[in-house]
């Protein structure tokens, strides 16, 4: 099918950007398209305007600032997935985004875009979760900053007001030594992922998880930090007794449902792949530890 | 009211040579080349990004044309499957999969093409592994797939030699 017809404005500045977005009315942002596109062809988004914001340079780079890792919103996930800062300073990320989509999608959609568009199977999204990653969004009245959870309501839904867009979101890097996992399962490789698991993990001296962190993609409306599993872990010899109890979803989670992927299933694969996740995340800090 | 779409002039380098036309604000790259310029290799599939009919260069790296409006292909460094061969002598990519069997309808064929040529340009000598990798964003319902990485591996192969 072909879009409804549609104004196309080139933005070159965020500034620009934002007073387009705000005197046009009926307006959605245009980066990488590879999620947006879609969703115009099927006619499930009927824009009256599009500002494109893919050549505005501001919103492409990958640098370390403050202690973060910071990736404009525009920057593709091409740069990401060959970004060398990316692979030593955020090996889960550069881990995780072989698995965004595929390389013909890769090359042209972008981070800001994936988290906007917020496919509750998203991996860019679980990675600014598990990551405890800040979203800065702008808008007329001028910058302010989210955490993941406030800024992800619900399925494709994000906490930005009709007149701003996100412009940067802000990695915390695990120091050197620590270890990550990731592992989602798909009918087939580059598939939305039905549950996907990733995990960060340090161990302290004597072997014993001294911080954890673990997220669930796919599973929930938005990306799901297990909480009660990190509580769980911390303290604790890493046994593969303990790993499966922590990997255990709460009941109270509300579990994806649908006709492929009932819930049962859903809910089982999830903890498969959290336990996964973690044994993965413990491996390699442990052998970081004896080198 | 006005229902008069807005047009928007294209300007793009298209397998080497300059191309302009004015177009909808809403035409996709993939209907541009076929419809607007002719270039009816690039094949339509889903329109959603998955089946990779659709896949041609832009500016130097595989992309979806279904999923690129033609405004957003301004100003850009075309490559489509018509841009392969060199007048007569077809590309070693071709030569390949002409003698390996690794077409039947050929619908897919023209993307995979190009996302070949994407591999062996930054990966001469790829491995099974790796042109499978490349070949999962492709859809390919006749040929089960095995031709088309052997005719990958033999178009590597005789690219190498050429190159030595």
């Amino acid at each position: 099918m072909k879009p409804a017809p549609f104004t196309y404005h080139r933005a070159r500045s965020v500034d620009e950007a934002l007073a387009l977005l705000a005197g046009a009315g009926d307006a959605r942002i245009l980066a990488g398209g590879q999620s947006l596109v879609p969703m115009l062809n099927l006619r499930l988004a009927m824009p009256e305007h599009l500002i494109d914001i893919s050549r505005i340079a501001e919103l492409d780079h990958v640098e370390e600032r403050g202690g973060r890792i910071a990736i404009g919103a525009a920057t593709r996930q091409r740069t990401i997935e060959f970004s060398p800062l990316v692979a030593a300073r955020l090996p889960l990320l550069a881990a995780a985004i072989l698995h965004v989509g595929h390389r013909q999608t890769r090359n042209r959609g972008t981070l800001g875009g994936s988290l906007c568009h917020l496919d509750p199977s998203a991996e860019l999204a679980l990675m600014a979760c598990v990551h405890d990653a800040q979203l800065v969004a702008r808008s007329p009245r001028g910058e302010r900053v989210l955490t993941m959870a406030a800024f992800a309501l619900g399925t494709m839904t994000t906490a930005l007001e009709p007149d701003e867009m996100l412009t940067e979101v802000r990695f915390s890097p695990w120091p050197a030594g620590h270890g990550f996992g990731f592992h989602e399962f798909a009918r087939r490789h580059g598939d939305w992922a039905m549950a996907s698991a990733a995990a960060l993990v340090t161990l302290d001296g004597a072997g014993r998880i001294e911080r954890a962190a673990l997220a669930l993609g796919g599973v929930a409306d938005t990306p799901l930090r297990h909480a009660t599993a990190e509580a769980m872990l911390i303290g604790q010899a890493p046994g593969d007794a303990l790993l499966r109890r922590a990997a255990v979803l709460p009941q109270d989670v509300v579990v994806l449902d649908d006709d492929a992927t009932p819930a049962w299933y859903r809910r089982q694969l999830a903890e498969t792949m959290a336990r996964r996740a973690l044994a993965d995340a413990v491996g390699r800090a442990a052998k970081a530890a004896r080198q | 009211m006005d229902h008069t779409p807005p047009l928007a002039t294209i300007e793009l380098v298209v397998n080497g040579q300059a191309r302009r036309c004015e177009a909808e604000h809403r035409l996709s790259l993939a209907d541009l080349l076929r419809d607007r310029l002719g270039l009816k290799g690039t094949h339509v599939g889903c329109e959603h990004g998955v089946c990779g009919a659709c896949t041609v260069m832009i500016d130097g790296v595989s992309a979806r044309s279904c999923l690129t409006l033609a405004p957003q292909a301004d100003g850009a460094d075309i490559v489509t499957v018509e841009g392969l061969a060199d007048g007569d002598a077809l590309h070693p990519l071709q030569e390949a999969f002409r003698d390996r069997h690794g077409l039947q309808c050929g619908f897919c064929t023209p993307g995979i093409l190009i996302s070949l040529l994407e591999l062996l340009r930054h990966c001469p000598d790829p491995t099974e592994a790796e042109v499978r990798e490349v070949l999962s964003g492709h859809l390919c319902r006749c040929t089960g797939y095995h031709n088309i990485v052997a005719a990958a591996l033999d178009a590597a192969q005789e690219m190498r030699r050429r190159r030595a």
